[in-house]
């Protein structure tokens, strides 16, 4: 649900509350029951002409009545004539309230009460009935929706009635829905000028009128039609092109949330880390723990979880580095395959202590939803929040890299690391709290990850060839190759998508990724200098 | 005989692989004489089932000394070989698939089950000739090599070595994976190739044809050893350990460095396919998990835990490794990838030499303690 809903539903409950005044309601509260009454006994084609008379009392609480009506679950009391509607009705005995003071009455034997009956041409006159009551909603979203849900559902007298509000409506957006629907409408009878109406509408319902249009018999509507159409398709290539871009984007995100930690200890530091992938996996873990510790507030377990993700994965990689990876120092093949052996038994941890299934990580209301740019375009809020915080972690890394003492002196041991150490740095320090750094990294990406995938433990396997290929193509040691790798190898992996299949476009990346290496076969940008020979 | 043939003669002079061939040969037929000469149910008694099992033990050491090749005696630490060793699989599992005929569950005379199942029309271009076993048998070498030049002449080419060079074949065999289990690849996606007959005529599910399955395995492991042992003591194999140790330095003494990788690393990707075709009749299925990274990595464990650069180790590692796999996946399944992962780390910072490095150094003990002895006496 959008912001935009959650503060209109807010200010809608308060005009409800402050309401129109109640002496007005009590007088209408007997033509309203009586109309219901014989709503209720009417026969099929008397119900429409009430249907319509009770949707024009102006009636808050038509509304609810006639969705009651809708769902059969208006009834009368046979021994008292009230009206009630059936607010569960399984059972012998149904749950029942009062239609129009809304007090809940209790349960009731279904014998006692007379119930409506409803066909489907009766309930599609009733939607059509609700859209136009939903039109006068104080929410222009509201508003907006109640018009898009008229689309291509527009009769004669419902364009008269839509002509009328139209005159009335304030609002742009609602303006531009509502013409839609009665251009609809039009072209339908035929009318050309309903086209131009129509021509910049993304709509699938306004493009299926056209094409209709287009195909019809009328050759003159049919060519301005075809003419629309092309307008839209163009207009339709263009958010087809963004909403790739913001797919790539987002992916190469999370390639490059995935392959930044890699970029520190792999890049910087030289050391394999084949259990990066597994460091991922507990900074997604830890997020479901946290999410277990604090029930029902997954908002602020998420957050908590940021700083917990990157404890929790960063010890674990400095007890990497401690246990085995210093002793192979200068021996990148055997710290790949020692590092190959820790995964595996982080992996199993996870299934044996936890669970060889997948967790759910409950995604905050915050995150969910999306954001409409337009009829043809909406992005996934939870997608924007980790592209934003991919590049959050980026620059802070850079910040480190580049601004602190720790970055100057961990760059100083991978230069020249005797050096460094005649100069006075620790280098057995910096390398814990580098080791630590790109570990606790990892763990962050995993926090981000538990919001997009399923948290299993095969979760960092899934990463850790992808995290590679993203370094190498970037270019070793260097951050902002990582950066413009993931983000562009996620934009070519959605591009390819489409017309080549996931699988398949996956494939043609490590092979454009391979063939890449051929050509420059230190990445993308190569460190430059004495410090790059080996 | 002609000097071409000496390379391939000469490590047969050698102690090392005497024994390794006089084990090897004692091994078989023993095994062999107990599956026939012994009643069953006696103690003595090797079943069929442990025979196939020592068969696929023996496919997989084939496989262990096509690696220690490429890692032992090129520094090229390959992790993509299963991939090799799956395409000779496969192109001996599309063989076998021919052979089966209108014996089908679906009875199609031409097209496998799996094909008649997707509702495919015809055979794919490249099913064609799989029924000639002399046809397939080629395939087994030229596929896998051809993958191997083709990747290899890319990537020595461009100077790719070192951690990037296994990286690079991860990827390869990762993609390779995502490839095979694909339906519209035609090589049974998923559930791969399976539910075979027979084998240029012989049952495949008789004793005797499973004995001789493990024979043919035992002699391809001789002969593959062979033919390691013959390239590793050739000039050749002294330029290959040179790229090994100082590769810029080779270069600039004027060897074709890339060249010598090159040879190197197809002729061992063919004899990964050699091991993977064996492999697949004794299984009875090829599937695309060969493919997986994990188990082009486990193969480079069995070699770190015999000795890398000793070929024989390789053997060990093999059997070893594979031999307590089957014991932990039979009594507890839970606590293998715990011993794997153990096994990777120990062997790695422990035993970087392997168990071929503890004889070496036992031996070279004892022969110190002789040598001084003999100082003593004199």
């Amino acid at each position: 649900m959008s912001i935009y809903r959650l503060l209109a539903r807010i200010v809608l409950a308060a005009c409800l509350a402050l309401g129109p005044m109640l002496a007005t309601a009590q007088v209408q509260d007997d033509t309203a029951r009586d109309l219901l009454k014989q709503l209720v006994e009417a026969n099929q084609a008397e119900k429409l002409g009430l249907l319509k008379e009770i949707s024009e009392t102006g009636d808050e609480r038509a509304r609810g009545w006639l969705e009651a009506f809708r769902g059969g679950k208006l009834a009368v009391v046979e021994d008292t004539g009230n009206v009630v509607i059936v607010l569960n009705n399984r059972g012998r005995d149904w749950e029942i309230a009062d239609a129009l003071s809304g007090d809940n009455l209790g349960e009731m034997s279904r014998r006692d009460l007379e119930t409506v009956r409803v066909n489907n041409a009766m309930r599609a006159q009733v939607d059509g009935i609700l859209s136009v009551i939903d039109l006068t909603v104080t929410d222009p979203q509201g508003r907006l929706d109640a018009a898009r849900n008229l689309l291509g559902d527009v009769d004669a007298t419902l364009a008269e009635q839509l002509e009328a509000r139209l005159a009335e409506e304030e609002n742009a957006d609602v303006r531009a829905m509502l013409a839609n629907a009665i251009a609809i409408h039009r072209l339908e009878q035929g009318d050309a000028e309903a086209i131009d109406v129509l021509s910049g509408s993304l709509n699938p319902t306004a493009r299926a009128a056209l094409n209709t249009a287009a195909n019809g018999d009328d050759p003159a509507l049919a060519a301005a039609a075809s003419k629309a159409l092309a307008s839209i398709e163009q207009k339709l290539k263009i958010n087809h092109a963004a909403e790739t871009l913001y797919f790539g984007l987002s992916l190469g995100s999370v390639l490059v949330l995935a392959a930044i930690g890699l970029a520190i200890t792999f890049g910087v530091m030289g050391v394999i880390n084949m259990a990066h992938g597994e460091l991922i996996m507990l900074g997604a873990y830890t997020t479901w723990g946290m999410q277990q510790m604090l029930p029902g507030q997954p908002g602020l377990a998420l957050v908590l979880s940021i700083p917990a993700g990157f404890l929790v994965a960063a010890l674990a990689g400095i007890a990497i580095e401690r246990s085995v990876i210093q002793f192979l120092k200068g021996r990148p093949l055997e710290t790949l395959l020692a590092t190959f052996g820790i995964s595996l038994i982080l992996q199993q941890l996870v299934r044996t202590v936890i669970s060889p299934l997948n967790r759910t990580v409950v995604t905050p209301e915050w995150m969910s939803g999306s954001i409409m740019i337009n009829e043809a375009l909406s992005l996934t809020l939870n997608r924007l929040y980790v592209i934003g915080f991919a590049l959050v972690v980026f620059a802070g890394l850079m910040l480190i890299m580049r601004r602190t003492r720790l970055g100057l002196e961990v760059r100083a041991v991978t230069q020249n690391r005797a050096m460094a150490r005649s100069m006075g740095i620790k280098a057995t320090r910096v390398d814990i709290l580098t080791f630590g750094l790109g570990s606790g990294v990892a763990g962050l990406a995993g926090v981000a990850l538990s919001q997009i995938t399923n948290v299993g433990p095969n979760l960092g396997q899934n990463y850790i060839i992808d995290s590679f290929m993203v370094v190498v193509f970037g270019g070793v040691g260097n951050l902002w190759g990582t950066l413009v790798a993931g983000l562009s190898l996620g934009t070519i992996n959605q591009i390819l998508e489409p017309w080549a299949g996931a699988v398949l476009a996956k494939i043609m990346v490590l092979v454009l990724i391979i063939l890449f290496i051929q050509k420059r076969p230190k990445g993308l940008f190569p460190q430059k200098g004495r410090a790059a020979e080996n | 005989m002609t000097s071409s043939n000496m390379w391939l003669l000469r490590p047969l002079q050698e102690r090392s692989t005497q024994i390794f061939l006089g084990l090897l040969t004692a091994a078989v037929v023993v095994v062999t004489i107990l599956h026939l000469a012994t009643p069953e149910g006696s103690a003595l008694h090797v079943s069929a089932y442990t025979v196939t099992l020592l068969g696929k033990y023996l496919c997989y050491a084939l496989l262990a000394v096509a690696v220690d090749l490429v890692w032992g005696y090129l520094g090229i630490l390959s992790l993509g070989h299963g991939a090799f060793f799956a395409l000779g699989g496969y192109a001996m599992g599309m063989y076998l698939m021919r052979q089966i005929g209108d014996r089908g569950v679906y009875g199609d005379p031409i097209l496998p089950d799996f094909m008649v199942f997707l509702n495919w029309q015809e055979l794919p271009w490249y099913w064609h000739g799989f029924d000639m076993a002399w046809f397939a048998f080629a395939m087994v070498l030229l596929v896998p090599g051809a993958l191997a030049f083709v990747f290899g002449f890319l990537a020595f080419r461009s100077r790719v070595t070192g951690v990037y060079l296994s990286i690079i074949t991860q990827a390869l065999t990762f993609a390779l994976m995502l490839a095979f289990f694909r339906n519209e690849m035609g090589f049974g996606g998923n559930n791969g190739l399976t539910d075979f007959k027979d084998i240029l005529g012989f049952d495949l599910r008789s004793d005797g044809t499973r004995l001789g399955l493990f024979i043919a395995t035992g002699i391809a492991l001789a002969v593959g050893y062979v033919v390691c042992r013959g390239i590793v003591t050739s000039k050749l194999g002294r330029v290959s350990v040179a790229c090994r140790d100082a590769e810029a330095r080779t270069r600039f003494l004027g060897y074709r460095v890339e060249r010598v990788q090159l040879f190197v690393f197809v002729v061992s990707a063919m004899l990964a396919g050699v091991a993977g075709a064996l492999y697949v009749p004794q299984v009875g299925i090829i599937n695309p998990s060969e493919f997986s990274p994990l188990f082009s990595i486990e193969i480079v464990v069995w070699v770190a835990l015999g000795g890398r650069a000793t070929l024989y180790g390789a053997v060990i590692g093999a059997v070893l490794v594979n031999y307590a796999k089957t014991v932990f996946t039979g009594v507890m399944p839970d606590a293998w990838l715990f011993a794997l992962g153990a096994l990777f780390v120990l062997v790695t910072v422990f035993l970087p030499k392997g168990i071929a490095g503890l004889l070496q150094k036992r031996r070279k003990a004892t022969d110190d303690d002789g040598a001084n002895a003999q100082e003593v006496a004199a």
